[in-house]
């Protein structure tokens, strides 16, 4: 591994100091399990690795009538643990608990998993589809960016240099609401998503029509692609196979996906309609609960 | 109950599940590996390797590196001794000594991304590794070859312009990428298939695979003033390193010691040295011991995987069941260099057959991958696929049961195979027998769930068993226990089958024989730990050195009680007098009076088997099919084996499980990745896919016991041919549930998809 | 290179202290600064398990931990899972179920078997290979390490009771 210095600043505006006196040679350490892998070998590089885990605002996490705020360090066993998440927000927790096995998930975070923004990151489709806002500190102030538009391309987002998350804000979710989140991967665990859909539809009163959705695919994009086209399917339509089969004939239109190691653009546009049916029926399930 | 013996017992220690004797250090992280070893004023060493997989070296410029701090040496190939064409015993495959030295670092060509070109040892690995980054190398990149077709090509590349194909035995004045073609014939195939009813002929890729042992390689390496070298090394075999090292550097065996430590797994990989020469010629040019130990990008990369193939299988049969005529056309990927598995294979591929017409041909063939290297049952798993896949063919066209089908077509004893042996006393139609009476094979499927497909299918492999030297000493301690020396480094259990086998001879307890793994100057030549030999090999030896050692301590006895030794009978621990039982002494108090009766008592022996019987096995999977993704899970998994006889069952069940769970990750998810400038893609254990626990059933185990001729306890070697079976089961169960035959390894859901015909 | 920092963290029980540049994870400062060499290296990326520790209650890799990280941190390693005089049970569960066969990925498993046992005293077939999913064994193929872990959480469940 290249040589870097290590801070671990106890405020936020030590942090934010930090990382601008690093002129762009500054990376942030929450869990570690993607950064400290990258910099051994030798995919990032750094002067300084600032260890945010000392910070009070990056280690708090909230659930309530507002919503759900999770600070960027907090790693996600204690989100997946948390009662009061797991039945506010069950199609969030399915994909914070696809964040790597075990021993990873003591330490990874949902910050982590956004800010590494890798096209399969299993977080994001979900935060897209429950509209997430992610917050950012930086030199100039606070400011709020929807997840669907955190990452502009394969390991880049829209931090600007100085720049820190704080949190991931997610709305609380509509009474007749469901959500579901599943990817496909070719074993049963510990692989990267060949395809990952993210989900949350509201139904009506009656539980026989949709009133809007919102899906996310991962890994079919050079970031999370939020599919409007696919929620706009579902709006105002009957809950059946055929509305939803238009739904997914709209995901699929909107992939674009590459062959790689993980899977062949075929396979990736094949299994985008099987996963957002699968998505779409099992948050109908949830809302009909 | 996960296992079932059908042997009988009358043993004492065989056949019991005694601890481990080296057990309590494995589970408390005391016991040394590799990795572990740390001398004083050791240097670490790194590899520069290349970035190409198909280049020539025009130029090595290590000036810079030279200067970076904490570098004390740096090395290429003008490092190591010129050699001769000359040939080396690995134990399950020979490979060309020049290769390998070629092979460690680079003369000339770069033949595969990850080859090795030159060697640095600093003060620190970050030190050695920013080095590396340093040496400076010019390449002229050239066009990969990157599989059989590829090879074959009639414009393609040439690996080695000096390669001229070896065809049948003879030299040729053909260069080309195809290193060796052999044939093997019995009978006439051609009238052969005119007798068939039924013929199907099938044509299977199968990707190139690795044996994903946990540890990655290591070494430490000394050299002395004295032109000597001590090297502390994680291997299958002390002394093949040893000689290896000692030819590569052109040393008498002599002057080269190798300590083994314990080993992080084998499976075949860790006989042929890649870092070991190299960390060796680092100490000698610095003066200090040198730790090199592989990452596992390098592992995958620049170590030998199994070769991936062209197989072609036609089988004729006819209508009542009997196979008339078989040909197999093998193509086995060498790598960067000449030496494959495929003659391996060629001896597989029908052996568990008794077929009159055969012909089997096969190819050695040069791409620019790592060196392949043996993996467990080298060759066997690739062929057998294929086989049992077209077998499973004619059995539902004939419309016979797949197990009886192989019942009536089974190879026995007395059956001769095509490249020659013919067997002795084997039990391939008992392995049947117990599959076709087991439980599994009449349960129900179960319903699918649904959007899922079940089916189950079954499969036999065979794998030939090595004999091989080995020695073994005993040192008769005074407390009454006795300490076994061997040399068979200790992968899977072995030390402890190997003190059962002793222990059985002297009537002592299993924790009464204390067994030690020693280096090679404290025992006897010792044949690799491989080929499945250990515990019948070496097993052997302590057999014979446990009868020397009863002989003396009787001799012993005999004068300690005043009379003649034939005089003296021993059973449990007590020796006495035929002539009157009252006058006696216990094997311990024998023991505590050694000094006073002539001087320790110290029995050896040393075994080179004329023969060793090969294994049968025949497995029976069931599988679950997601009908829209194409995965595949294995649900229910039996693996069936003729064992010989079960020294410690434990570790013999434990060789059928972890066979299986190889052979089903080779079937289901596992493959080297290339694009097409032949860079290695998924050189890592997130992208290259082995089976997890979450990915595998419990794996039930039938330990058929036909006792093997060749041992007194009727062993058979038992660890490799449970990785045959597996991708075949798969496969045939897969056609069950998803209606499609797989001609390509791994049956991964892309390849599965396609099939289908879903992508 | 740059500076070294002091670290001070507990291990086993014990206090302990360390130079290690920031660069160094916890694998290499274990084994090479303090020669805790029970913890292995098999992948450096967080995919095997072979290096398992327990860091402040909860199962991590050392690979993607720095040493550094360890200030303040109260963490046990596979030295540390046996009492002075007697095995823990999934120790001396693997040993009666012979659910090792070369031994290197033991001491990750152990590890990660405690950690389990401590959370879920009484798991399933299913949560136990789950649990198990980011530790790689290449030689069982897992049958008898998960039936060993299953006799573990019995025998400490009986002694529990008592």
């Amino acid at each position: 591994m290249e040589a870097f210095d290590y801070a671990k600043p106890s405020t936020l505006n030590e942090a934010l100091q930090l990382a601008t006196e690093a002129n762009g040679g500054a990376l942030m350490l929450a869990g570690g399990t993607d950064v400290i892998v990258q910099l051994r070998e030798g995919r990032k590089s750094c002067s300084l690795l600032i260890d945010i885990k000392a910070i009070d605002e990056v280690n708090e996490f909230s659930c309530n009538e507002d919503g759900l705020t999770i600070g960027s360090a907090v790693p996600v066993y204690l989100i997946t643990a948390n009662e009061a998440i797991r039945s506010a927000f069950p199609g969030l927790v399915d994909a914070i608990g696809l964040v790597g096995g075990t021993q990873i998930q003591g330490r990874a975070s949902v910050g982590g998993n956004l800010c590494n923004s890798s096209p399969a990151a299993d977080t994001i489709p979900a935060l897209i589809a429950h509209q997430a806002t992610a917050v950012i500190a930086g030199p100039k102030g606070t400011r709020e960016v929807a997840a669907e538009d955190f990452c502009v391309a394969p390991g880049q987002n829209v931090l600007e240099q100085g720049e820190i998350l704080l949190s991931i804000k997610v709305p609380p979710q509509p009474s007749n609401g469901g959500a579901h989140y599943l990817r496909f991967i070719p074993r049963n665990e510990m692989d990267i998503a060949v395809v990952g859909v993210g989900a949350c539809i509201e139904l009506d009163e009656s539980g026989d029509n949709f009133v809007s959705g919102r899906i996310a695919v991962g890994a079919v994009a050079p970031t999370p692609l939020y599919v409007p086209e696919a929620g706009e399917a579902l709006a105002g339509q009957p809950v059946n196979d055929e509305t939803i089969e238009k739904a997914c004939a709209a995901a699929k239109a909107a992939a674009k996906p590459i062959s790689d190691m993980r899977g062949s653009a075929a396979q990736r546009i094949h299994l985008t309609g099987v996963l957002t049916k699968r998505a779409i029926n099992k948050a109908v399930e949830r809302a009909r609960q | 109950m996960s296992s079932e013996t059908s042997g009988s017992n009358g043993y004492k220690v065989i056949g019991t599940r005694p601890i481990r004797h080296d057990g309590i250090d494995k589970v408390i992280g005391r016991a040394v590996y590799g990795q572990d070893v740390s001398l004083p004023g050791m240097l670490h060493g790194a590899i520069l390797r290349s970035p190409h997989a198909h280049a020539t070296i025009k130029s090595i410029d290590t000036s810079e590196a030279e200067a970076h701090p904490g570098v004390k040496a740096i090395i290429t190939a003008r490092d190591l001794p010129a050699l001769a064409d000359q040939l080396s015993d690995l134990g399950e495959n020979v490979v060309n000594l020049r290769d390998v030295s070629t092979n460690i670092l680079a003369a000339g060509k770069a033949l595969y991304h990850g080859h090795a070109i030159a060697a640095v040892a600093a003060t620190t690995l970050n030190a050695a590794q920013e080095a590396v980054q340093k040496i400076k190398v010019e390449y002229e990149v050239q066009q990969p070859v990157l599989s059989v077709q590829d090879a074959l090509a009639p414009d393609a590349p040439l690996l080695n312009p000096e390669n001229k194909t070896k065809s049948l035995g003879e030299d040729t004045e053909e260069p080309s990428n195809i290193a060796s073609y052999y044939q093997h014939k019995k009978g006439d195939i051609d009238k052969g298939f005119e007798d068939a009813d039924v013929i199907f002929e099938r044509e299977f890729d199968t990707a190139t695979v690795h044996q994903g042992y946990i540890e990655p390689h290591n070494v430490v390496a000394q050299w002395n003033a004295d032109e000597s070298v001590i090297i502390w090394c994680s291997t299958q075999g002390s002394f093949t390193v040893q000689s290896q090292v000692a030819d590569l550097l052109n040393m008498p065996v002599s002057r080269v010691r190798v300590i083994p430590t314990e080993i992080g797994g084998g499976f075949g990989g860790k006989v042929q040295v890649y870092i070991k020469p190299v960390a060796a010629v680092l100490s000698k040019h610095t003066g200090r011991p040198v730790r090199m130990v592989m990452d596992r990008h390098e592992v995958f990369q620049a170590t030998g995987p199994a070769p991936g193939s062209n197989i072609k299988i036609k089988l004729g049969a006819t209508n009542d069941g009997k196979l008339v005529a078989a040909y197999a056309y093998l193509a086995y990927e060498a790598g960067g260099f000449a030496g494959s598995v495929v003659g391996a294979a060629g001896t597989c591929v029908f052996a568990c057959y008794d077929i009159p017409n055969v012909q089997i041909d096969g190819y050695d063939i040069l791409c620019n991958k790592p060196k392949t290297s043996a993996y467990r049952a080298p060759g066997a798993t690739n062929a057998t696929f294929c086989t049992e896949a077209v077998i499973d063919e004619i059995c539902e066209k004939l419309e016979i049961d797949p197990l009886e089908f192989r019942k009536r077509n089974g190879a026995k004893e007395g059956v001769s195979r095509a490249d020659g042996p013919t067997y002795d006393r084997i039990g391939y139609i008992e392995t049947l027998e117990a599959a076709l009476a087991h439980e599994h094979y009449s349960a129900p499927l179960g319903d699918a769930p649904e959007g899922k497909a079940r089916g189950r299918g079954v499969a036999s492999g065979f794998w030939m068993n090595f004999a091989g030297q080995s020695a073994v000493n005993i040192n008769v301690n005074g407390d009454g226990t006795v300490t076994l020396v061997e040399g068979s480094t200790d992968i899977g259990g072995t030390r402890a089958s190997i003190a059962m086998q002793a222990a059985e001879v002297l009537h002592l307890e299993a924790e009464e024989v204390r067994p030690l793994v020693v280096d090679t100057e404290a025992i006897g030549f010792t044949e690799v730990t491989g080929g499945s030999r250990t515990t019948f090999a070496t097993g052997l030896a302590a057999i014979e050195a446990a009868k020397d050692t009863l002989n003396k301590m009787k001799e012993r006895a005999a004068k300690m009680l005043e009379v003649e030794a034939d005089d003296i009978e021993y059973s449990n621990k007590v020796f006495s007098c035929k002539s009157n039982p009252e006058k006696k002494h216990t094997f311990q108090e024998v023991a505590e009076k050694t000094g006073q009766t002539g001087g320790p008592v110290v029995g050896s022996a040393t075994t080179s088997p004329p023969s060793h019987g090969p294994a049968m096995a025949t497995h029976i999977a069931d599988v679950e099919l997601d009908l829209e993704t194409g995965k595949v899970d294995v649900i229910r998994y039996t693996a069936v084996q003729d064992v010989g006889k079960a020294i410690h069952p434990s570790y013999v069940e434990g060789q059928l499980q972890g066979g299986a769970a190889q052979g089903i990750g080779w079937a289901l998810s596992e493959e080297y990745v290339y694009d097409d400038e032949g860079h290695l893609l998924n050189s890592s254990f997130l992208d290259y896919r082995m089976m997890t626990s979450l990915d595998l059933p419990m794996i039930d185990t039938v330990l058929v016991e036909v006792p093997a001729a060749d041992h007194p306890y009727g062993v058979r070697g038992v660890g490799e041919v449970p990785i045959v079976p597996p991708p075949a089961a798969v496969a045939n169960a897969l056609y069950r549930a998803a209606g499609v035959r797989m001609e390509k390894l791994p049956m991964s859901p892309k390849n599965v998809l396609e099939a289908m015909g879903k992508i | 290179m740059s500076k070294k920092i002091h670290v001070q963290t507990t291990i086993n029980g014990e206090e302990i202290d360390f130079l290690c540049e920031p660069r160094n994870s916890l694998l290499e400062v274990l084994r090479d600064n303090l020669k805790l060499t029970g913890s292995k290296e098999g992948c450096n990326n967080g995919n095997c398990g072979a290096c398992n520790v327990i860091m402040d209650g909860r199962l991590v890799n050392a690979c993607c931990v720095l040493g550094v990280e360890a200030e303040g941190a109260d963490i046990t390693t596979i030295e540390g899972i046996a009492e002075p005089d007697c095995l823990h049970p999934v120790q001396q569960c693997f040993l009666e179920d012979a659910a090792l066969q070369c031994g290197v990925c033991t001491p990750g498993f152990i590890v990660s078997a405690k950690a389990l046992l401590d959370s879920n005293p009484d798991p399933s077939e299913y949560d136990i290979r789950y649990w198990f999913a980011g530790n790689l064994c290449r030689c069982t193929g897992y049958d008898k390490i998960v039936r060993a872990v299953q006799h573990a959480a019995e025998r400490k469940r009986e002694t529990a009771d008592v």
